[in-house]
C-alpha cells in the first residue's frame, strides 16, 4: 500500500463522509426544505479523495457546480457546509452562496462554480501566485467532461503550459453533461488526449479506484510542486444521482446506475482492497461508518435550527449601503 | 382562435410554427433536445425546463444540442445568421452571457453598421433571467440593460404568454440580432394566446392598466408585481397606470411620456441592479422630456446593489415585491412641493 494506516483510514473517512452527506442532502431536498440547484457527487468520491490526499491545506482547488465532494475532501467543515446548503447564517458563506457557490478560502477551496468552465482560469491564477511567491504550493482545477469542451478550459491549459505553472487539471468524466452524453459532446476519442495539444502530459485512470487516482494525481502534483509544470488527469467516474436534484434521467440506459452501484462502487472497492491486503480491519471501517452517520445527523440538526440571514445581512460584504 | 396556454407553451408554439413556416429557422442550445449520444431517450429534456420539448421529434436535425461552449455556439448562430439562416439559440441562463459576450457585443451587434449595411444578422438569442428561485448569484441576474446599452442589438422582455409568442415571432423575422429575456418565474403563468401566427411590433409599449394618478413602468415579472400593488392602491383611491415597455431596445418613449404628462407622478420598477439600468435610463428620459409635467421626484424600486443572495430569507428581501412598489407609489402620490 502506498499509504500508511492513518492515511488509509482518512481516505475512507473522506469518501464515506461525502457519500453519506450527499445521500442525506438528496433525502432532505426531497422534503422541500433545501432550495435551489443541488448537484450531488455520490459515486465520484474516489476522485476527490484520491486527488486531495496529495494536497496540503495551502494548496488551492477550484471546483465545479458539483462541489460538495471537493469541499469535504479539501477539509471544509461539514457542519458549515450543511448550514450553507440550508441557507443559514452559520453556513460557510453565511447563506449567501448555497450549494452551487460553496467555498472556504481558508481551506484552499476557491468555490464551487455556477459557471461551467469558471474554475480553470482561476487555478492558473492560484498557481501563478504560488509560483511568484515561491511557496511550492499547487493549484488543482476540477472540470467535468462537459466543462472540458469550454473555451476557458482550453485557454487555461495553454496558459498553464506557456507560463509553466504549478497547476493540475482534473477532468472528472462521468459520461454526461446534464442530459448530453460525452460520446456526443466531446469531439475527441479521449479527453486526456487533448492535453497533448497544449503541451502537457496527461493520463486517464479508472476514477472508481482510489489508488489509481491517488497515484496519477500524486505524480502530476509532485511534478507541479517541483517546477515541472502543469499536467492533466482524467478520472473516469459515474454519478449516482441525476444531474441536479429533480432530474428524471430518462436519457440514461436501463439499470445503468444499479449496475454501477453493485459492481463499480468506489467505497466498496476501497473496502475490499484495504481489508484483503490486511492493512485495515472491517471493524475499523465500521467504526468510521458510525462516526460519519452521527456527524451528518448532527450537521443536519444544527443546520435546521440555525438562524436564517435577515435584513441586517443583506448589505454586508459589499461596499455600498444601498 | 385564442385559448389559454402558458408562457412556456406560447414560446414553444412560436418556435414550432415559425420553424414550420420558414425552413431557414434552426434551433441550438445545451440540452434543448437532451439525450444526445446517450443510451436512453432522445428529447429527454427539451431544455432544462422543457421549453423546446417536442421540437426535435418534429424537426430533427434542425434542432441541435450543443457542447458546453457558449462562445462557439452563440458565435456560430451569429455567423449562420449572417450567412442566410435564422438561428434561434438558447442560452440557458442569461448569467452565461459572460462566456459569449464578445460574439454578441463586438460581432453580432456591429455587423450591419460596421459593414456599411452589407450584412444582416437575423439571430435570436433566447435566455432565461431573473431571481426568485434560490438559484443564487450566478443563475439569477437580470442583465437586459447591459444589452440595451449596446447599439445594434434589439432587446425583448415579454411579461405574458401573448407577448411572448408575438414578440418571439417578430424576433425571428427581424433582420437585426434580438435577445429575448424570458423570466424563469413566468414560464408557468397563463394567458390567452391566438392559435395562429402573429407578430407584435418592437418599440410599442403595452398599457396594462389605465389610471390617472401615478404611472408605473415595469418589465417582465415586475409587471405582475406592479399590477398586484395597483389593485391594493386602487382600494385606497390611488389609480395607477401600469406600462410594460415590452422591448427595451427599441424603447417606446412616446407611450411613457404621454402617461407621465397626464399623471405627473412616476414609479419605475426594475428587477435589475440599480445602477445604469432601465430604471435610471427611463428616469433620465422622463427628466429630460417631461420635466414640466413632473409633480413629484421619480421613484425607482429595484433590488439593492449586491449580487443575488442564495438564502430564501435574503432573496425575498432582495427582489422588489408588491409591498415595496406600494410604498413607493404612496410616497409619490402624496408628494407635494
Ligand atoms: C457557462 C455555463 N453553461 C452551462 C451551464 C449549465 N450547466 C450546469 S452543469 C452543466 C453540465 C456540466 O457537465 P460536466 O462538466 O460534465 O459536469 P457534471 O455535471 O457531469 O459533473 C451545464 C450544462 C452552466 N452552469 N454554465
Ligand atoms: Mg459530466
Amino acid at each position: 500500500m502506498p499509504l500508511d494506516r492513518e492515511e488509509l483510514l482518512h481516505a475512507y473517512r473522506v469518501m464515506k463522509t461525502i457519500r453519506v452527506f450527499e445521500e442525506r442532502v438528496h433525502d432532505e431536498f426531497a422534503t422541500g426544505e433545501i432550495e435551489g440547484f443541488v448537484h450531488l457527487y455520490a459515486g465520484e468520491e474516489a476522485s476527490a479523495a484520491g486527488v486531495m490526499a496529495n494536497l496540503t491545506r495551502d494548496d488551492r482547488i477550484a471546483s465545479t457546480h458539483r462541489g460538495h465532494g471537493h469541499c469535504i475532501a479539501k477539509g471544509v467543515d461539514v457542519r458549515g457546509m450543511m448550514a450553507e446548503i440550508y441557507g443559514r447564517t452559520t453556513g460557510v458563506c453565511h447563506g449567501k452562496g448555497g450549494s452551487m457557490h460553496i467555498a472556504d478560502l481558508d481551506e484552499g477551496m476557491m468555490g464551487a462554480n455556477g459557471i461551467v468552465g469558471g474554475g480553470p482560469p482561476l487555478i492558473c491564477g492560484a498557481a501563478l501566485a504560488a509560483k511568484v511567491k515561491g511557496t511550492r504550493n499547487v493549484g488543482v482545477a476540477f472540470v467535468g467532461d462537459g466543462a472540458s469542451n469550454q473555451g476557458t478550459t482550453f485557454e487555461s491549459l495553454n496558459l498553464a503550459t506557456v507560463w509553466n505553472l504549478p497547476a493540475v487539471f482534473v477532468a472528472e468524466n462521468n459520461g454526461y453533461a446534464e442530459a448530453t452524453s460525452s460520446r456526443y459532446s466531446v469531439g475527441a476519442d479521449s479527453i486526456a488526449d487533448r492535453a497533448a495539444g497544449f503541451g502537457m502530459p496527461s493520463v486517464s485512470v479508472d476514477g472508481h479506484d482510489f489508488f489509481a487516482v491517488y497515484e496519477a494525481a500524486g505524480e502530476a502534483i509532485s511534478r507541479a510542486r517541483d517546477g515541472g509544470g502543469p499536467s492533466f488527469v482524467e478520472c473516469r467516474v459515474n454519478r449516482y444521482f441525476g444531474h441536479f436534484e429533480g432530474d428524471a434521467q430518462t436519457y440514461r440506459g436501463p439499470n445503468e446506475v444499479e449496475d454501477l452501484r453493485a459492481n463499480r462502487d468506489c467505497i466498496d472497492l476501497f473496502r475490499v482492497a484495504v481489508t484483503t491486503s490486511g492493512d485495515i480491519a472491517q471493524a475499523d471501517l465500521d467504526g468510521i461508518d458510525s462516526d460519519v452517520d452521527t456527524l451528518i445527523d448532527s450537521a443536519v440538526d444544527e443546520a435546521r435550527s440555525a438562524p436564517r440571514p435577515g435584513a441586517n445581512d443583506l448589505l454586508t460584504d459589499v461596499y455600498v449601503s444601498y | 382562435m385564442a385559448r389559454t396556454i402558458t408562457y412556456q407553451q406560447a414560446i414553444n408554439e412560436a418556435l414550432d410554427q415559425e420553424m414550420g413556416n420558414d425552413p431557414s429557422v434552426i434551433l441550438m442550445g445545451e440540452d434543448i433536445v437532451g439525450g444526445s449520444g446517450a443510451d436512453g431517450e432522445m428529447d429527454a429534456w427539451g431544455g432544462p425546463l422543457g421549453i423546446t420539448k417536442g421540437l426535435y421529434p418534429k424537426y430533427g436535425d434542425r434542432v441541435m444540442d450543443t457542447p458546453i461552449t457558449e462562445s462557439a455556439f452563440i458565435g456560430a448562430a451569429v455567423g449562420a445568421a449572417a450567412s442566410g439562416l435564422r438561428p434561434v439559440a438558447e442560452l440557458m441562463f442569461s448569467d452565461f452571457m459572460g462566456v459569449c459576450f464578445d460574439q454578441i457585443y463586438n460581432q453580432a451587434a456591429k455587423f450591419r453598421y460596421m459593414f456599411g449595411g452589407k450584412a444582416e444578422t437575423p439571430v435570436v438569442i433566447r435566455t432565461m433571467y431573473g431571481a426568485g428561485i434560490r438559484a443564487a448569484a450566478q443563475h439569477s441576474q437580470s442583465p437586459y440593460s447591459i444589452f440595451t446599452h449596446v447599439p445594434g442589438l434589439k432587446v425583448v422582455v415579454p411579461s405574458n404568454p401573448y407577448d411572448a409568442k408575438g414578440l418571439l415571432i417578430q424576433a425571428i423575422r427581424d433582420n437585426d440580432p434580438v435577445i429575448c429575456f424570458e423570466h424563469k418565474s413566468l414560464y408557468q403563468t397563463e394567458g390567452e394566446v391566438p392559435e395562429e401566427l402573429y407578430t407584435l411590433p418592437f418599440g410599442e409599449a403595452n398599457v396594462v392598466r389605465e389610471g390617472g394618478d401615478v404611472t408605473i413602468i415595469a418589465l417582465g415579472l415586475m409587471v405582475h408585481r406592479s399590477l398586484e400593488a395597483a389593485e391594493t392602491l386602487a382600494a385606497d383611491g390611488i389609480e395607477c397606470e401600469v406600462i410594460d415597455p415590452r422591448t427595451t431596445s427599441p424603447l417606446d418613449d412616446e407611450t411613457i411620456l404621454e402617461s407621465v404628462e397626464s399623471t405627473g407622478r412616476v414609479v419605475i420598477v426594475d428587477e435589475a441592479s440599480p445602477r445604469c439600468s432601465m430604471a435610471t435610463d427611463i428616469s433620465a428620459l422622463i427628466a429630460r422630456d417631461a420635466f414640466g409635467s413632473l409633480e413629484a421626484p421619480i421613484q425607482m424600486v429595484t433590488p439593492p446593489h449586491t449580487p443575488v443572495p442564495f438564502a430564501g430569507s435574503l432573496e425575498d428581501l432582495y427582489v422588489p415585491d408588491a409591498t415595496k412598489i406600494e410604498t413607493a407609489v404612496r410616497q409619490v402620490a402624496g408628494y407635494s412641493r
